[in-house]
């Protein structure tokens, strides 16, 4: 199998989906001539021409818009959403009208289309191009929230996003892609939607992360390792909807649990995992729950060490590990 | 390997500006680093001495990588990994979970987390007795599952006890008569899972198994053609819904064996050793699959009752059962229980009796099946919805032969339905 980085797995997805249907377009600013800013969409243009590979205005209300009445004239719009500290214009769009409509036509009508938005911080982007938006939008039902941490799921799973019936707001982490490398088979595959992945077992204490976090989380587990503490990592993959079963598994088996996610702690989605598992595995728990989050400030610094102090790093998520399993 | 660039994933050292056990100030330069975009100075994070030096001078790294340590002195850092090493093995200060609750004389730690509480009750085991390696000496749940384990060996007193109660004959007074010692249970693999026992399943584990090992069980099978019953719910159900009643195929069961228990009331007894007690009242249970097990709430005066009764009853008890609102006295006092086995496709099955009854009564799926039947001496083949219903009795209390009986009186009860 050969390895590439998460970067060329989208692009790959997105290259071998559209070879095989051609009402699949992407629609996003500067996605044509230029390949995208981060260059996921290079080339593409060349292959399927600009009546497929659309420049964008300067506007992700128009972006999302355009994409929601296409989705539903039997097309598969990808919307690329250039850093999704960006979305916020196109919140109505995707909130009021992407995520509402198969329920409110009482499923006449559905939008199969996805919505792409590099996130994350970690990469001195500073306040507009480092932020995390999962818990807004996974707090909206009728869209689905998927965040892939390696080239294997990111590609499975945008080819579920594409196929899926329902808007998916795919969150691509920028720091993850060239950054993350790992192997992708060359036969045509798909991840589902849903599933969680335990990506390395454990006995002590269960940890709950997903993008960049997860990666972090899998060098703090095995910096643990080598003092004895065995570390489950769970990547959640998908947020909305999220698998409840395999988190509430793993920390029946482990009986303590952290939740690792870059995204201001207040409100973040660890504050639902940490709920779920207060609910369902209250009688399995041996430690309080514990969570790592960045801290409650507006945006993420531009200022080096500022930027650090707001990251979760691998050092700070082993000091939470260390801290659970002494407890 | 600190990050030089968006999309910089790695970086070579190119030169190490100083050596180990220099001090370095905030900002100098501390070493070259050689990327494939840029060659650059990187300046100390912080001030301080070159403790360690962890990559050297032409090795590729990822960013992020630890590639040296810059602290204060040699001496501190070890004193400070000598204390770290004790701190460990009793508390952990700055711990952010709060601090569990402490005895007044400070010498031991009796606070329970959720899973400790719970195994402690499960088990039936002395806090104060299981040795507590967690914060501040409070027990964990792997201190708990050690001592669980290591229990046999501690405690080997009742083992040895009832080995003699088994080895003198006419000593045999245990519970549970002939039991043999359990057998030590087979080593799970690591990667298994263990599922916890529920406290449904772990009532219906204890009395399956004392079902068994009280009762002989014996099956015996009929089958019935249930054409006139099928007929019978078809031209009444809209009757019954206008009554507020869903009708389904159980009341019919219920008032068969209704009947056929008035005919054999030896199957509505229970086996003691003084006699077979004749319940005069019949009270039949009918199993209800739950997600996590079973529950049998019990109709009680089942024969007094009429379809009508019998159907409002066994919906109400059977919602009651799957939303958990029955009352803990009607699951008790059954004469008698019912199981559907077939609504999940069994043809036919052997259930375990509930103790202490005679009989448990199963129905199989009702399938359309093509028979030979006879009239006025003419044979013919028709197609006709047929069950097999089973009866596994106590052999103790009755024989095949009265057991058959039984059945038969179900079979015609529902075959001569009208």
């Amino acid at each position: 199998m050969p390895e590439i980085n998460l970067l060329e797995a989208i692009r790959q997805a997105i290259d071998e989906m559209m070879a095989q249907d051609e009402r699949i377009f992407v629609f996003g600013e500067d996605v044509g001539r230029r390949g995208g800013v981060f260059r996921v969409t290079e080339g593409l243009i060349d292959k399927y021409g600009p009546m497929r590979i659309i420049d964008s205005p300067l506007a992700e209300s128009v972006i999302v818009g355009a994409c929601v009445g296409a989705a539903m004239n039997d097309t598969r719009p990808i919307a690329e959403i250039q850093f999704a500290d960006f979305i916020a214009p196109a919140f109505n769009q995707i909130v009021q009208e992407a995520a509402r409509i198969h329920y409110r036509s009482n499923g006449d009508w559905t939008v199969p289309m996805v919505i792409r938005a590099p996130w994350g911080g970690g990469i001195h982007g500073a306040l507009y191009h480092s932020q995390s938006i999962e818990a807004t939008f996974a707090h909206v039902p009728g869209l689905k929230v998927v965040a892939p941490a390696t080239p294997y799921d990111a590609k499975g799973l945008l080819k579920s996003a594409i196929e899926d019936p329902n808007p998916v707001l795919f969150l691509e982490h920028k720091k993850t892609y060239r950054l993350i490398k790992g192997q992708v088979p060359e036969h045509d595959y798909r991840v589902p939607i849903g599933p969680a992945d335990i990506k390395r077992p454990g006995e002590d204490l269960s940890v709950f992360a997903y993008g960049l976090m997860l990666h972090y989380c899998l060098e703090a587990a095995q910096a643990l390792a080598a003092e004895g503490v065995s570390v489950e990592v769970v990547d959640l993959r998908t947020l909305r909807p999220l698998d409840v079963a395999t988190i509430i598994g793993s920390v029946r088996r482990t009986s303590k649990a952290l939740i690792v996610h870059e995204d201001n702690l207040t409100g973040g989605f660890g504050g639902e995992v940490a709920a779920l598992i207060a609910e369902h595995a209250f009688e399995q728990l041996d430690a309080p729950v514990l969570r790592i989050g960045g801290p409650d400030v507006p945006a993420m610094p531009f200022a080096k060490p500022l930027e650090d102090a707001f990251m979760p790093s691998p050092q700070k998520i082993a000091a939470a590990m260390r801290r659970l399993a002494a407890y | 390997m600190p990050q030089l660039g968006e999309s910089v994933t790695e970086g070579t050292i190119g030169r190490w500006l100083k050596r180990p056990g220099e001090p370095v100030a905030k900002y100098e330069p501390l070493l070259e680093v050689v990327t494939d975009k840029v060659d650059t100075e990187v300046p100390a994070p912080i001030a301080g001495t070159l403790l360690e030096i962890l990559v050297p001078e032409g090795e590729t790294v990822r960013v992020g990588t630890v590639i040296a340590r810059v602290g204060e002195h040699d001496e501190r850092a070890e004193r400070e990994g000598h204390e770290r090493a004790e701190r460990e093995g009793h508390e952990r200060a700055g711990a952010a979970a709060p601090a569990p609750a402490t005895r007044a004389d400070g010498s031991r730690n009796t606070y329970m987390s959720p899973v400790v509480a719970r195994l402690v009750a499960e088990h039936g085991l002395d806090l104060a007795a299981i040795p507590g390696t967690g914060q501040g000496g409070r027990v964990t749940k792997q201190d708990v599952l050690r001592y669980i384990e290591a229990r046999p060996a501690i405690e080997p007193a009742p083992e040895t006890a009832h080995a003699v109660a088994e080895a003198t004959p006419g000593l045999g007074a245990t519970p549970g008569g002939t039991e043999a010692s359990p057998p030590a249970p087979p080593p799970i693999p690591d990667d298994a899972e263990i599922v916890p026992l529920s406290p449904m399943r772990r009532a219906i584990a204890e009395h399956m198994a004392r079902s068994v090992r009280t009762a002989p069980h014996v099956t015996t099978v009929m089958e019935v053609d249930l054409g006139r019953v099928l007929a019978h719910r078809e031209a009444s159900r809209a009757a019954f819904e206008r009554q507020g009643v869903r009708l389904t195929l159980t009341p019919y069961f219920v008032q068969a064996a209704a009947v056929a228990l008035g005919q054999v009331p030896v199957l509505n007894g229970s086996f003691t050793e003084e006699g077979i007690v004749l319940n005069r009242r019949i009270h039949i249970g009918v199993a209800v699959a739950l997600d996590e097990g079973l529950l049998v709430p019990v109709v009680r005066d089942a024969d007094e009752k009429n379809l009508l009764g019998l159907a409002r009853a066994v919906n109400d008890l059977a919602a009651r059962a799957r939303s958990r609102r029955l009352r803990p006295d009607e699951t008790q006092g059954g004469t008698f229980t019912i199981t559907n086995h077939g609504v999940s496709g069994s043809l036919f099955a052997t259930p375990i009796i509930n103790q202490p009854q005679a009989a448990i009564l199963g129905i199989g799926a009702i399938v359309k099946r093509p028979i030979v039947i006879s009239q006025d001496g003419i044979d013919a083949i028709a197609i006709r919805p047929l069950a097999y219903l089973s009866l596994t009795f106590d052999h103790r209390i009755a024989d095949g032969a009265t057991a058959d009986g039984f059945l038969a009186a179900v079979k015609q009860a529902l075959e001569g339905y009208a």
